[in-house]
């Protein structure tokens, strides 16, 4: 059986103990949407697996009180476990299919190979290779050329929790994230770092997608960019209060972030701010030998403290 | 940067703020200004009640609003008043400091340290050291930030 039979096999014969799964769908070839199931019905809708884009993570909090199904990949799982060990959200009303990822297709990259992308009428993945059907031609693209960024450095293909695995686990071996975009970014001058955020910064529209797709911003309404009291953001839109909204966003995100990518995906300017919470993580990583959402015993690293820091100096004047 | 006993003429202050706990460091300050130490004038102290109260925000803020540097000032480790707040607080502004440069900050605009009450002449050498620090690097990029915004407004960019 394919993955998407074994998947939609799984959910019909848990559907009947839970409120609803939370899978992907729709008709579009080249990207799915979240789909809700609740019934048997919806279960058609179900999409293919190198579709299963977004982090459906993101809508657990705000459903805690049911009972839920989720389906998640290997960095989806990570958002799960973080949410979890945080105690945002139950393990016992959640019921988790997990599913072995071989990579999701990032449909802006599809675009850019093909000019009639926008034309699909179906995709396909075989043995690396993508076909893009369009009315007058089949295209053919490496699967490498057309993943999603977050996809060509993932070190968990495999879910890290789950009650359920659909399918069999992909082998991995030891992919190390060597923070290529980081160190690069960082050999620029500080002028040129700082000029690179105010020309970034001055693109942002401030739609806040960034942060409500992120799984583990959970304040939502409650968010202090959206506070009067206490105040931390004007309703200006200058570079000064957006620049510090992703600071803030980074900052609150430091030590509980796993870098899914959404906050950068949903970015309708399509700007690079994950580099700011991949800063965070790096160095978290370095200081802390933290990384979030690998395991539900630990405690983030700014929610506790040793009293001998191994790796911070005694800092004099 | 003036000085109070006025023996150096002044030259153009800068704006420094310093978040001080108030169970120590602001005593320490307390206790190097009723010793007569002279201290330079540029800091402006905010009282706190913990160092654990500062978060990397009141930093960044601070910073991104024009504050040329920013002094974070605590009880020393093991001496704190609620016993672990400035224990907390060393993990957030370590990843601050770290953070800032990827901003394109200086991370020498901002530092922490941890003086006690009684520590009136390590408070002087502090704030006069972090004083001549940050007028060596000059006024904050900060101040670029709000040209950079005015000249939004204006439409040049
Ligand atoms: S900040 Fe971005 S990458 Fe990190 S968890 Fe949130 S959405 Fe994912
Ligand atoms: S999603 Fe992009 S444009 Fe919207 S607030 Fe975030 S950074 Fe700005």
């Amino acid at each position: 059986m394919s993955t998407i039979d074994l998947l939609r096999e799984a959910i019909r014969a848990k559907l009947p103990d839970l409120d609803m799964v939370l899978a992907w769908g729709g008709d579009d070839p080249l990207r799915a949407s979240p789909l809700f199931i609740r019934t048997e019905s919806d279960l058609e809708n179900l999409a293919a697996p190198h579709l299963y884009v977004s982090n459906l993570a993101v809508n657990l909090y705000s459903l805690r009180s049911k009972k839920i199904g989720l389906v998640v990949k290997g960095c989806d799982s990570r958002s799960v476990i973080q949410l979890l060990k945080e105690g945002l959200i139950a393990r016992p009303s959640l019921y988790i299919f997990g599913l072995p990822c071989e990579g999701v297709v990032d449909a802006a990259k599809i675009n850019r190979e093909i000019p009639d992308a926008g034309r699909a009428t179906g995709l396909a993945v075989r043995s690396g290779r993508v076909m893009v059907q369009t009315p007058e031609n089949e295209h053919i693209l490496d699967l490498d050329a057309v993943l999603a960024d977050r996809c060509l450095r993932c070190r968990y293909p495999n879910p890290l929790i789950y009650d359920q695995l659909i399918g069999e686990a992909i082998p991995v071996g030891e992919i190390p994230d060597l923070y290529q975009d980081l160190d690069e970014f960082e050999a620029l001058s500080l002028d040129a770092r700082h000029d690179f955020w105010m020309e970034t910064m001055r693109r942002c529209v401030r739609c806040y997608a960034c942060r409500n797709a992120c799984p583990l911003c959970v304040c939502k309404a409650h968010c202090v960019a959206d506070s009067r009291e206490p105040h931390w953001l004007t309703l200006e839109t200058n570079v000064s209060q957006k620049w510090f909204f992703q600071v803030l966003h980074s900052m609150h995100l430091a030590g509980r972030c796993t870098e899914c990518g959404e906050c950068e995906r949903a970015c309708p300017m399509g700007l690079p701010i994950l580099l700011m919470r991949r800063k965070l993580n790096r160095e978290i990583r370095e200081l802390f030998g933290y990384e979030a959402g690998l395991d539900l015993m630990t405690t983030p690293p700014l929610s506790t403290f040793s009293i001998e820091e191994e790796n911070i100096a005694e800092r004099e004047l | 940067m003036s000085v109070v006993d006025g023996k150096e003429p002044s030259v153009k202050e800068l704006r420094i703020i310093g978040f001080l706990c108030n169970w120590c460091s602001y005593g320490g300050a307390d206790t190097a200004g009723v010793s007569r130490f002279s201290q330079p004038t540029d800091l402006r102290i905010i009282r706190v009640p913990c160092s654990g109260r500062v978060t990397p925000l009141f930093v960044v803020k601070a910073l991104m609003s024009g504050a040329d540097g920013v002094l974070v000032s605590g009880c020393h480790p093991r001496d704190c008043h609620y016993s672990e707040g400035n224990l907390y607080a060393r993990r957030r502004l370590e990843v601050l400091k770290r953070f800032l440069p990827t901003l394109g900050i200086e991370p020498e605009r901002f530092e922490y340290i941890w003086v006690s009450a009684s520590e009136g002449e390590r408070w002087q050498t502090s704030v006069t050291a972090f004083t001549e620090r940050i007028h060596a690097l000059g006024p904050s990029p900060a101040v670029k930030v709000n040209r950079y915004d005015a000249r939004l407004v204006a439409g040049g960019l």
